[in-house]
Formats: C-alpha cells, sequence, structure tokens
C-alpha cells in the first residue's frame, strides 16, 4: 500500500526559525493520523505543507506517491478544515457546502443536491438557507467538515478543529469525527496540542517538539513506551528519573519514566511484591481529582513524584506529612532515549 | 452612563446642536423658493418655483455641473482601483520601509489642500502641461484614494486571511477566489469608500482651484457667483441640488450596507 503522504527530509525556514527541521514520516493511506505538539512545534506548518499553504524550503514532499512542491492548493487532491473554520460569512451553508463543485464547474442542480447530501451527512438536513453567523460553534464546524468532504479528497486535514468547542461538545464531536472516518475510509491527518484527543481518535500519532518528531507510534506505545523525556511529559502525566536521580533512587543508573497510577502508595511498612521497586518518601500533598487523588510524594534524595490513587482507595490514604512506601513492579518503568 | 430617559437639558442641548448644524441648510432651501431676488428677508414674500427654471435655463450652471459630476465620477473610479490594489498589497505584504509606505498613502489627506493644490500647480507647470480636466481628477484622486485605501483595509483586515486559503483549499484559483470571496468581503468597504470619495471630490475647491485652469467646477461657480449678487435665489437652487446630488449616494450606501449586514443579499 502506498503512503498518502510522504515527508522526505522536508524543512521549512521562515527567516532564522525552523518552523519545520529536516523531517522524514509518512502517513498511510486510510489511516488516522494525529499531528501532536504544543504551539510552535512545527504541527501547523506541516500541515499547511501539505495543503500547499506552504511551500518547503528543502526536501520533498509526496501526496500519493506524487512531487507537492510548486502544485498550488486548488490543484491538490486534499482538503482542510479550517481551526476557525474559515466559513464564507457572504453565503449561506449550502453554497459554502456548494463552492468546491462551483469551482469546478458542476452545474447548479447538481452541485445543490450534493451539497444536501453533505449537510445530511453532518446532520445538518434543513440549515442550507442559513448564515454561517446564525449557527453555533458546532453546527458550524460541522458545515466546515461537510464543505471540505464534499470534494471526495483522499486526505482531509483537520488543523485543531474542535479548539473552540466546549469540552461536551468536543467528546461528542471526537467520537463522530472518528465514525465519520472509518465510514469514509480516507486519510485524516489531524492537528492538535490536546494529547487526550490525539490519544483517543489516533491511529497513530506523531509528536512535535522543535519542528522536529520525537516520536511517531500508536496511542498506547506512545503512552506506555514514550521515547524521550518530552513524549513522557507532553502525553498525560509522568514521573521522568533523569540518570542520577536514577542511580540515587535504585542504585542503577538510566533515565527511565513512570505513570502515576502504576505507583502504590501505602502507609510507612507495608508488605510489598518481593521482586518491587521500593522506596520511602513523605506524603506532601493531596489534590482531589473527582476520579482520583492526586499526591505527591517527597523522596529522602529531595525527588518529587506524583502518584494517583483511584477514588475507590481513597479512604486509606495516610495524612499529609505522614511517612509512607511507594512501590512499583519493575515491568512498570520504562527507559527514555534521551534524558542522560 | 446610559439612561432611557435622558434629562431636559441634555434633550434641550441636543436639539440645540441639532438646529446649529441643519437651520442654515434649511434656510438655503427655503430661499431657493422665495420670490424675492435680493435680501434674505424672514419671512419671504411668496414662494415660487421660478429660480429652479431659471436655474436650469444657464447653460453656464450646466456645464459646472456636469464637470463636476464628471471629475468626481472619474476620481472615485481611479480612487477605487488604485486604493484596493494599493490596500491589497499593504494587507498581504510585509517588506522594508513599509510603516513610511502607510504615512506617505495617507498623508495627502492630512495636508491641507493649499499646499496640495500649489504642489500640484508647481509639478504640472513643471512638466510642461496645461491644466484642464485630467489634472483636476489627478488633484481629486490624491485624496480620494486615501478614503479608499482606509476604508478597504480595515475590511481586509477584519476579512480572516484564511477565508482566502480556504477558497484556495476548495479548488478556487486566484481570480476566482477573487471575483467569489474577496470582492463580496470587500463590497460594501467600497461601496462606502467610494460615496465619501465622491461626495469629498464633488465639492473640493482648494485643490481644484489650483489645478482646473480654466475649468470651472461647480464650487467654483459659486465662488464666482458671491461676487455677482445677481439673482441670489439661482445659487440657492443649485446648492438644493448639490445637497441632493451628495445626500441620496450616501442615504444609498447606508441602506445599501446595513441590508448587506443583515444579509440576505446575493
Amino acid at each position: 500500500m502506498s503512503a498518502a503522504v510522504e515527508f522526505i527530509q522536508v524543512s521549512r525556514v521562515f527567516g532564522t526559525v525552523r518552523a519545520v527541521d529536516d523531517l522524514s514520516f509518512s502517513i498511510a493511506e486510510g489511516e488516522f493520523f494525529s499531528l501532536l505538539g504544543p504551539s510552535g512545534s512545527g504541527k501547523t506548518t506541516s500541515l499547511r505543507l501539505i495543503a500547499g499553504f506552504e511551500q518547503p524550503s528543502a526536501g520533498s514532499l509526496l501526496i500519493h506517491g506524487r512531487e507537492a512542491a510548486g502544485v498550488p492548493p486548488y490543484e491538490r487532491d486534499v482538503n482542510t478544515v479550517f481551526q476557525d473554520y474559515a466559513l464564507f460569512p457572504h453565503m449561506s451553508v449550502l453554497d459554502n457546502v456548494a463552492y468546491g463543485p462551483m469551482m469546478r464547474g458542476v452545474p447548479r442542480a447538481q452541485r445543490t443536491r450534493r451539497a444536501e447530501e453533505m449537510l445530511a451527512l453532518v446532520k445538518l438536513d434543513g440549515f442550507g438557507a442559513r448564515r454561517p453567523a446564525q449557527l453555533s460553534g458546532g453546527q458550524r464546524q460541522r458545515v466546515a467538515l461537510a464543505r471540505a468532504l464534499i470534494n471526495e479528497p483522499r486526505v482531509l486535514l483537520l488543523d485543531e478543529p474542535l479548539g473552540a468547542l466546549d469540552l461536551k461538545l468536543r467528546e461528542a464531536m471526537q467520537s463522530e469525527l472518528k465514525a465519520l472516518q472509518r465510514r469514509l475510509g480516507i486519510t485524516f491527518v489531524f492537528v492538535t496540542h490536546d494529547q487526550g484527543e490525539a490519544l483517543s481518535m489516533s491511529d497513530r500519532v506523531a509528536v512535535f517538539n522543535h519542528g522536529r518528531i520525537e516520536q511517531i507510534a500508536s496511542p498506547e506505545e506512545l503512552y506506555e513506551r514514550p521515547a524521550t523525556a518530552f513524549v513522557a511529559n507532553f502525553v498525560g502525566t509522568a514521573n521522568v528519573i533523569d540518570g542520577a536521580a536514577a542511580t540515587s533512587l535504585l542504585g542503577s543508573a538510566g533515565a527511565f519514566t513512570i505513570r502515576p497510577e502504576r505507583i502504590a502508595l501505602q502507609a510507612a511498612g507495608s508488605e510489598v511484591a518481593a521482586d518491587a521497586v521500593r522506596i520511602g518518601g513523605r506524603l506532601v500533598e493531596v489534590q482531589y481529582h473527582g476520579a482520583h487523588h492526586r499526591c505527591e510524594v517527597e523522596t529522602a534524595g529531595g525527588l518529587r513524584l506524583v502518584v494517583t490513587v483511584p477514588a475507590t482507595q481513597g479512604a486509606g490514604l495516610p495524612q499529609t506529612g505522614a511517612e509512607v512506601a511507594l512501590s512499583w513492579p519493575r515491568a512498570a518503568m520504562h527507559a527514555l532515549r534521551d534524558a542522560a | 452612563m446610559r439612561s432611557d430617559h435622558p434629562s431636559w437639558r441634555l434633550r434641550l442641548a441636543t436639539g440645540a446642536g441639532l438646529l446649529f448644524l441643519h437651520l442654515p441648510l434649511a434656510i438655503i432651501v427655503l430661499y431657493a423658493f422665495t420670490t424675492e431676488d435680493r435680501t434674505y428677508q424672514f419671512p419671504p414674500p411668496g414662494l415660487t418655483l421660478h429660480w429652479f427654471e431659471v436655474a436650469w435655463q444657464r447653460a453656464d450652471i450646466r456645464e459646472a455641473l456636469l464637470l463636476s459630476l464628471q471629475v468626481a465620477g472619474m476620481a472615485t473610479a481611479l480612487a477605487l482601483l488604485l486604493g484596493t490594489m494599493a490596500a491589497a498589497a499593504m494587507w498581504r505584504a510585509s517588506f522594508f520601509g513599509r510603516e513610511v509606505f502607510t504615512l506617505l498613502m495617507v498623508l495627502p489627506i492630512a495636508l491641507p489642500g493649499i499646499v496640495t493644490g500649489i504642489a500640484l500647480l508647481s509639478a504640472i507647470r513643471l512638466a510642461g502641461f496645461e491644466p484642464a480636466l485630467w489634472t483636476i481628477v489627478t488633484g481629486h484622486a490624491t485624496f480620494c484614494i486615501v478614503v479608499v485605501y482606509n476604508n478597504a483595509l480595515a475590511r481586509f483586515r477584519r476579512t480572516a486571511g484564511n477565508l482566502i486559503e480556504a477558497s484556495m483549499d476548495l479548488g478556487a484559483d486566484g481570480l476566482q477566489t477573487f471575483r467569489h470571496v474577496i470582492l463580496p468581503q470587500l463590497g460594501s468597504a467600497l461601496l462606502a469608500g467610494g460615496m465619501l470619495a465622491f461626495a469629498l471630490s464633488f465639492d473640493e475647491i482648494i485643490v481644484t482651484t489650483f489645478t482646473a485652469g480654466h475649468e470651472r467646477t461647480l464650487p467654483i461657480w459659486f465662488m464666482n457667483e458671491l461676487f455677482r449678487p445677481r439673482d441670489r435665489p439661482v445659487t440657492n437652487v443649485v446648492a438644493v441640488a448639490v445637497i441632493l446630488v451628495t445626500a441620496l449616494p450616501i442615504l444609498a450606501a447606508y441602506w445599501l450596507t446595513r441590508s448587506d449586514e443583515t444579509g440576505e443579499s446575493r
């Protein structure tokens, strides 16, 4: 199977800033692929390179095996859902959706019918006559989706499309988007800075940092086996223990990371499994988070570890300031590539 | 502080302000109909449409009016074209000296008209041209461009840049994007800018005095008429015509842009 999109040593330089720095990766056809990273990490620039709004300063970008450098956006078989939707305010919803076919010279009757079908697909039947300004954020989002999908692109680019929606709506749209992608079977390239969003929807996630990719992996892999300290910290909460701290803590060198929910917190002196790592510390802070408690424990060496305790076990938590024992199975530790 | 029931003082002050602004206009309109042709006697001894007939018969008025309409039309058209292009360029591009360029664009409207007038006259003389219709149009265009430019630039800035990207993304090339997205977005701004430019040009006298040569626009005709106190009601009649010519397009622009915002045009 050929790659839908392939970056081969692509760079995009703005003045002295290397927004995208020598990237090579490929996105498989039919994949839900997320570009995850903080703002300014190069994820949006990468998306704009695929859309054709930016041209690579160096390297080669292939879309379905064809060189895309120099091809203008309107000649690419990709469509974009913009961050703030970018609906045309002077047109009705129907005309917005029918814009693509209109540009391709599809006769009015035909493109109107097609636009109505697309509106039905995103559950907005009957909204065609309205103006974008008369719709709610979630509805505008759907119009943007319908407008991008009407051209039947083989790759759909989504630039933080859920960022402006409130939490409930965002969660509903996440599952809808995922279902839509499965149904249509086209490649989705999804830019987000929300790790939860990336984990819950994607087949694979590329984690961006300073114009480079730290790791490309499935959500499980990314969470369980982060390659770098950056990934460990950016994707979920992590305790990152650098080489020196690891030596003082366990007597063995080598940076590693451990997730807060993998650590067991008990009163000092409790029994633990024989092969488990065990260290002592003092409970310095407990925060209530509903489903769990977030505890911070300070070890004798001054290291702070975050431990989450499920709410169901919250009743047995020691008092703040008490001496506690932390333990975890060795398999829960994951060695990091960087962070010496 | 806002209140639904303003005090009587505020009402009185507002009324006095409006009266101060509009009473002179009302007097002009009233004395366009008077039967007495030398003094502003109040109340007018009688009302007549006679002066409208007189004004219509006079070739000098018709020529001056036609010339003014011509000049304003041409200056506005020029300003719409150049002002929009300049605004588009200043919006999209960033280049060395951009701020200086912005200042130079806006300067003509800040400069006293007399400076612009003298400068243009010197330039025309220096180049060995005779002042004529096109020199008036050029002079008026210097400040008309600014009006259109400012309006268009403000609208460009309000228009999200990604509308253009969205259009290109959906398969529209540059020309299609201009026609279907940029122009409709600019529409009401250009209309408003154009109307204002037209009104500015139509009654401009200072720059015109320097650049007109032997041509006589309507404002210049007025000036000449003041030194010749004959048929005074005729000047009032022409003034009424000027009020209509400038006020109607502005009202029209107001209504057009209003429906543009609430939205069922196209």
